[in-house]
């Protein structure tokens, strides 16, 4: 039987955004699959050498539950449903719910994005990144992990256009 | 059940506990028997998924005591 084959692209560079496209290609190259992923946009964030940028924003974001992950059981179950409004004047905000996010992925057993993206190297999941938009954001080449290939949507069709699944997160 | 290798996958959450057995299983010999330890209720479903689609053969899966025991003979 032919390998099958997973096209991702990803768009997104946050935290909680960068664990999809990771974790259906990790478990697709476990499954047999070949998998490419194209990272354009805000996905080339999560090709970064430096990972430690990748955060997350409760902001406009009202799916995202605001859990405690510390304290007796009552304290973690409270909700805290703090306005947007609120939200955009609290200076560091965003990193207190990033760490607070960090701290709940560990308290589950959740791999981290590094160890993710190391686990699709290893399975020989191949990394694309749209040269355009390197460009467009004004980073070099050496901002990027080793083994990336530097091309645009038109070389990314050739692996899509035979692929069994392709996603677009 | 005789087994030749063990893997612990206590404590992983998904997709670990199925990347780590198939990282164990390439270390492996066809019709050797590998036995996983986890506690993640979604990884009973996963790895009879894992199974079918890896043409390893899922010998046997049991729960006690929240911990999932499985079985796999390496293709």
């Amino acid at each position: 039987m032919e390998e099958k084959k997973l096209a991702i692209i990803a768009t997104k560079g946050t935290l909680d955004w960068a664990y999809p496209p990771f974790i259906l290609a990790s478990t697709a190259a476990a499954l047999g699959y070949e998998v490419q992923i194209f990272f354009t946009f805000y996905g080339l964030q999560l090709v970064r050498k430096d990972l430690s940028g990748l955060k997350v924003s409760p902001i406009g974001n009202p799916g995202m539950p605001m859990k405690m992950p510390f304290g007796p059981k009552w304290f973690k179950d409270i909700s805290w449903n703090i306005p947007n409004a609120l939200q955009c004047i609290i200076p560091g905000y965003e990193s207190v719910a990033t760490a607070l996010m960090k701290q709940t992925i560990a308290n589950n057993g959740v791999a981290t994005i590094p160890e993710l993206r190391e686990l699709c190297q290893e399975a020989e999941v191949k990394f694309l990144a749209c040269q355009m938009t390197v460009e467009l954001f004004g980073f070099e080449h050496s901002d990027f992990i080793d083994g990336l290939d530097y091309v645009g949507a038109a070389t990314f069709f050739e692996f899509a256009g035979e692929s069994d699944i392709c996603l677009y997160i | 059940m005789n087994f030749d290798k063990e893997l612990d996958a206590r404590g992983l959450n998904c997709p670990l506990p199925i990347l780590r057995a198939k990282k164990t299983l390439n270390e492996m010999t066809s019709s050797q028997v590998l036995k996983i330890i986890a506690t993640d209720p979604g990884s009973v479903k996963d790895f009879a998924a894992f199974a079918k689609q890896t043409g390893n053969e899922l010998l046997s899966s049991a729960e006690a005591g929240g911990e999932y025991t499985f079985m796999i003979k390496k293709k």
